[in-house]
């Protein structure tokens, strides 16, 4: 089997996980980390993008040069990638309706109708 | 305090050895990109070796304003007995534990040159201080997590970086060679002098060294690498004069 990594250069090495080519020798090989950036202080940390790091510590300080070298960033954050649990492709299905549940948002309340009138009406 | 003739002539020359320091070490080490020991260290060794670029370029400005030539000229045109960098600069970049003991022996330096010129009575130079103060601190975050990672690698890691330490000391301590101009500089509140800050860098370093197992040679044990101030260099730094100003050569008067 190929090893499939949520480290697209990892997938496109194409390592089988059965050669000897592919099995890490301590040392040979480091982790990757997911970096998250934050733009402005109170807003969300936003995926940027991952790199290969030996620990937390020089993830941090590769990731600044890496993807906080130009435009705005107030914080960084990594995190093992192996540390991601995901939903699988195969289960995609699970979001399949989402979509269509527009009742679950909030300018289809019947409400609405009543806050426009009521602002109408402060405006006149 | 009006500034007389002599405390400009001191300002330039500090102005000067600082440029040259950045300018030097900024190409020494963008002479890894490319070749860095892995894609990640590789960008950001590139990245504060453009940083340093940048602000040897803020620095010739601010010669500019003083009467001297525009950078470009003065960066380009010179050789290697006019320049005032110390020779530790100069340099080949060597094996990677060698530029990292410069690259950590150099910007602690640096960091503790710039924070004394934050207080500096010349306020271009403390403006530039001020802005640079955040570029400067990640680099010797950097640097200093390096020698960290490195003391707690393998016992080759930690031997190598010790050895690098012991070779590139002699020659870190030459960045702190006394001008001529001591007295003015420090007189008008321009600089509080090369022999402070050499005291206060050998606080650092030595603490630094220390917390990761490392050792300092002592500095009577050893011969600082003196001369580069004064314009006396080792063989490396013409040929490093002649890579960096070819392309500017092929055409002087060329926009850009």
């Amino acid at each position: 089997m190929i090893i499939k990594s949520l480290d697209p250069r990892i997938t496109r090495a194409g390592i089988d996980d059965e050669s000897k080519d592919g099995i890490q020798q301590p040392m040979d090989q480091w982790h990757t980390y997911e970096v998250f950036q934050q733009k402005k202080r109170g807003t969300h940390h936003v995926h940027v993008g991952s790199l290969h790091a030996p620990d937390a510590e020089l993830a941090v300080l590769f990731a600044k040069e890496q993807y906080a070298r130009r435009g705005q960033c107030v914080n960084l954050w990594v995190v093992k990638t192996s540390d991601v649990f995901t939903t699988e492709y195969e289960d995609e299905d699970i979001f399949a309706t989402t979509p269509e549940k527009k009742y679950r948002e909030p300018e289809v309340y019947k409400v609405m109708d009543r806050i426009q009138a009521y602002k109408a009406k402060q405006n006149t | 305090m009006e500034l007389t003739e002599r405390h400009v002539e001191g300002l330039k020359e500090l102005l000067y050895k600082m440029a040259d320091d950045l300018l030097i070490l900024g190409h020494r080490n963008s002479e890894w990109t490319g070749l860095g020991p892995v894609l990640e260290e590789d960008i950001a060794f590139s990245s504060m070796a453009q940083d340093k670029l940048g602000q040897s370029l803020a620095l010739f400005e601010l010669l500019h304003e003083l009467g001297e030539n525009v950078p470009d000229i003065v960066a380009f045109t010179r050789n290697d007995k006019q320049f005032h960098n110390c020779h530790l600069v100069e340099m080949p970049i060597g094996e990677y534990d060698f530029s990292l003991a410069r690259h950590f022996f150099y910007d602690h330096a640096d960091a503790l040159r710039f924070a004394m010129l934050e207080r500096s009575s010349f306020e271009g130079l403390s403006m530039i201080s001020r802005k640079f103060r955040g570029e400067i601190k990640y680099h010797t975050m950097h640097a200093d997590v390096w020698m960290k990672q490195l003391s707690q690698g393998t016992e080759e890691s930690k031997a190598r970086m010790q050895s690098a330490i012991n070779a590139t000391f002699p020659l870190a301590l030459g960045i702190f060679e006394e001008g001529e101009y001591e007295a003015e500089l420090k007189e008008a509140g321009i600089f509080e002098g090369e022999s402070a800050l050499k005291h206060q860098w050998l606080e650092k370093v030595t603490s630094e060294l220390k917390k990761h197992g490392y050792t300092l040679p002592a500095e009577k044990d050893v011969a600082p690498a003196l001369g580069g101030r004064k314009g006396f260099h080792t063989e490396h730094l013409q040929p490093l004069l002649n890579e960096m100003s070819e392309v500017f050569q092929i055409d002087p008067g060329a926009d850009w």
